[in-house]
């Protein structure tokens, strides 16, 4: 490039462009990260585990299992269950509170917050796209577990049509699209934790700081959901519908719960992302 | 001598000015980082921004940048106040204290990701552009090794490349040779040079007086929050004035020779006597001295450097400000 073509700035004359290359970047930094596709990896496994097991115990779960874990036999769709439902209270947050707690902090801590900013990137923007990868991300960690349960389970167990839990039964491709719908929902549950931890991120300039922060908002509203004197805040716990999946699995669909989780994950999404940007907007960036 | 104080006016938008200040200021909590500095700095000009580690010059490129608030005061960068800055920032590049890249990513994939984000910059150009980029700054080479594995030389120049990735009107750079060997600064010293030739301003701080002093037109002096003094490297020079150097067997009895001419600060080291000329005619220094007896076995005046005249301002060295 001549000198000549550096100074002579005739682009400003050009409107900004308007499209997805600044997501797709995030999103290549986000999945390209090793820790990031470990977690992924990681995430696969308990699906893996609980099919295995079961298939090698000699006594099958009886009645009294978890829901879900007694019905595996019948049909491996609810290995994917099974398994969302064991990673729910603990691995998706955690892989959720990673991705999230990292998102500005990470960039602040290594200084490239402040290149990003004077390219320019305006901070809504910035906060946009950032929460947008965090969404990407949490439903992928949903439908990894779910899809990898749905692999393991047809092939260990076989698929077929499959028996509800309030007794009905539905043929294979609904089950898989329920079982899909289910993952969705989930991951819905983890983006509105994800806003949270956006949220956090833009408060600290240390990432891990951030994701352990968003980790304990997100035990500590699991442990207020078990303690039953304080069931008046129950209902505004960003957890306490997460376990309504299982609705989906009978007939017909029970959709108040869902319906319920759902709003309060976009409560949870409108007031965080307005915190968020209310703090980032006139933050002096001095990282 | 040119002074910049807070009772001048604000420097209006005519467009001679690629940035301008008034009364900027920057309070963290107590403590006055910048304090209603008048920055100036002339379109098509080479502003040494000099001041010792802690001077404020860091605070006042982030405020020119966006990414502090001011306390007080209002500034212009290319025409745009701080409301519309984000229209001026596409053609500003900017390095802000030290390179800051994705550890794990390699050099061109850093650039790649900073081009991918500014919504000016052409998609179908943008493999050319951070090539061009790398090659300016002599990184082509390095271009796929991981960031992590640069060094601190290595690093600084991607920083630069990635200022050079779009065209720009304006170039902040902020201690640009830190951490580069001798070569390494020349080539920076060159590039700004040609840069600066194509007619993009540039502001760039620096704690090292030598270099500014090569490469600028203009400079501006900061100490501990204020702007001490800023022009034209000779307009800020001139009020400093030179030293007159006198050697000879009997310094003592020169000492009273030299006062009654009117230098001031005379002192004497070994066989120099040493005082500040002011406007004293150089050529009577000599003559007044053999006038009273004195030999004299040499004489010098030392023009006042950059060094000189930051401690002639501050009154002490180019040390960390407090």
């Amino acid at each position: 490039m001549s000198a000549a073509e550096i100074t002579q700035a005739t682009r400003l004359t050009v409107a900004p462009r308007v499209g997805t290359r600044f997501l797709r970047s995030e999103l290549r930094l986000i999945f390209g990260r090793r820790r990031n596709q470990l977690a992924l990896v990681v995430l696969g496994l308990p699906p893996i585990a609980i099919a295995i097991a079961v298939r090698t115990s000699l006594s099958q779960p009886g009645s009294t299992a978890p829901t879900f874990f007694s019905s595996i036999a019948g049909n491996g769709l609810f290995v994917a269950l099974a398994a969302l439902t064991v990673e729910m209270a603990m691995l998706l947050p955690l892989a959720t509170a990673m991705t999230s707690g990292d998102s500005v902090a990470g960039e602040a801590n290594s200084g490239t917050l402040r290149y990003l900013l004077t390219v320019p990137v305006g901070r809504l923007r910035l906060l946009f796209v950032k929460y947008a990868g965090i969404v990407v991300f949490a439903l992928t960690s949903t439908l990894v577990v779910a899809l990898v349960g749905v692999l393991v389970g047809v092939i260990l167990f076989g698929g077929g049509s499959m028996t509800l839990l309030s007794g009905n039964q539905i043929g294979f491709v609904e089950g898989l699209l329920r079982v899909v719908g289910a993952a969705l929902y989930l991951g819905a549950g983890m983006a509105a934790l994800g806003a949270v931890g956006l949220l956090i991120s833009t408060l600290t300039e240390q990432p891990i700081a951030a994701t352990l922060a968003t980790v304990v908002f997100s035990a500590g509203s699991l442990i207020i959901d078990q303690i039953p004197q304080l069931g008046a805040l129950h209902p505004y716990l960003l957890v306490d519908r997460w376990a309504d999946f299982s609705d989906l699995f009978r007939f017909p669909i029970l959709w108040t719960g869902v319906m319920h989780g759902l709003y309060v994950d976009l409560a949870y999404v409108v007031v965080a992302f307005l915190a968020a940007w209310a703090r980032f907007s006139v933050k002096d960036i001095t990282s | 001598m040119r002074r910049w104080r807070r009772s001048e006016p604000p420097v209006t938008d005519d467009g001679s000015h690629a940035i301008a200040t008034s009364g900027l200021t920057k309070r963290f909590g107590s403590q006055v980082a910048v304090n209603a500095i008048d920055l100036a700095v002339p379109t098509g000009a080479v502003y040494g921004f000099l001041g010792p580690n802690g001077s404020g010059k860091t605070t006042t490129i982030r405020m020119l940048l966006g990414l502090v608030m001011p306390t007080a005061g209002s500034f212009r960068v290319l025409g745009e106040e701080q409301a519309t800055l984000t229209a001026a920032l596409p053609r500003v590049g900017a390095l802000v204290e030290g390179p800051a890249f994705h550890l794990y990513l390699s050099g061109r994939a850093n650039l790649r990701r900073l081009d991918a984000a500014d919504r000016y910059a052409d998609p179908a150009t943008a493999r050319r552009r951070i090539d061009a980029a790398l090659d300016r700054v002599g990184l082509l080479a390095a271009a796929d090794k991981r960031f992590r594995a640069y060094s601190l030389g290595m690093r600084q120049r991607l920083a630069i490349a990635a200022a050079l990735l779009t065209p720009k009107d304006l170039l902040v750079l902020d201690e640009p040779t830190n951490g580069l060997d001798p070569q390494g600064t020349r080539e920076v010293r060159h590039l700004v040079s040609s840069l600066a030739g194509d007619g993009t301003t540039v502001l760039v701080s620096s704690h090292l007086l030598s270099e500014i002093e090569q490469m600028c037109s203009h400079v501006g002096v900061m100490h501990v929050g204020r702007m001490l003094r800023q022009g034209t490297v000779a307009e800020v020079t001139r009020g400093v004035h030179p030293l007159a150097r006198l050697e000879t067997p009997d310094p003592a009895a020169a000492v009273p020779v030299l006062q009654g001419l009117g230098l001031t600060e005379v002192r004497v080291e070994g066989h120099l006597v040493i005082g500040e000329l002011g406007e004293v005619p150089p050529e009577k220094v000599v003559a007044a001295c053999v006038h009273a007896g004195l030999d004299v076995t040499g004489f010098a005046v030392a023009a006042p450097s950059l060094e000189d005249t930051f401690v002639a301002l501050t009154g002490e060295g180019f040390d960390v400000s407090g």
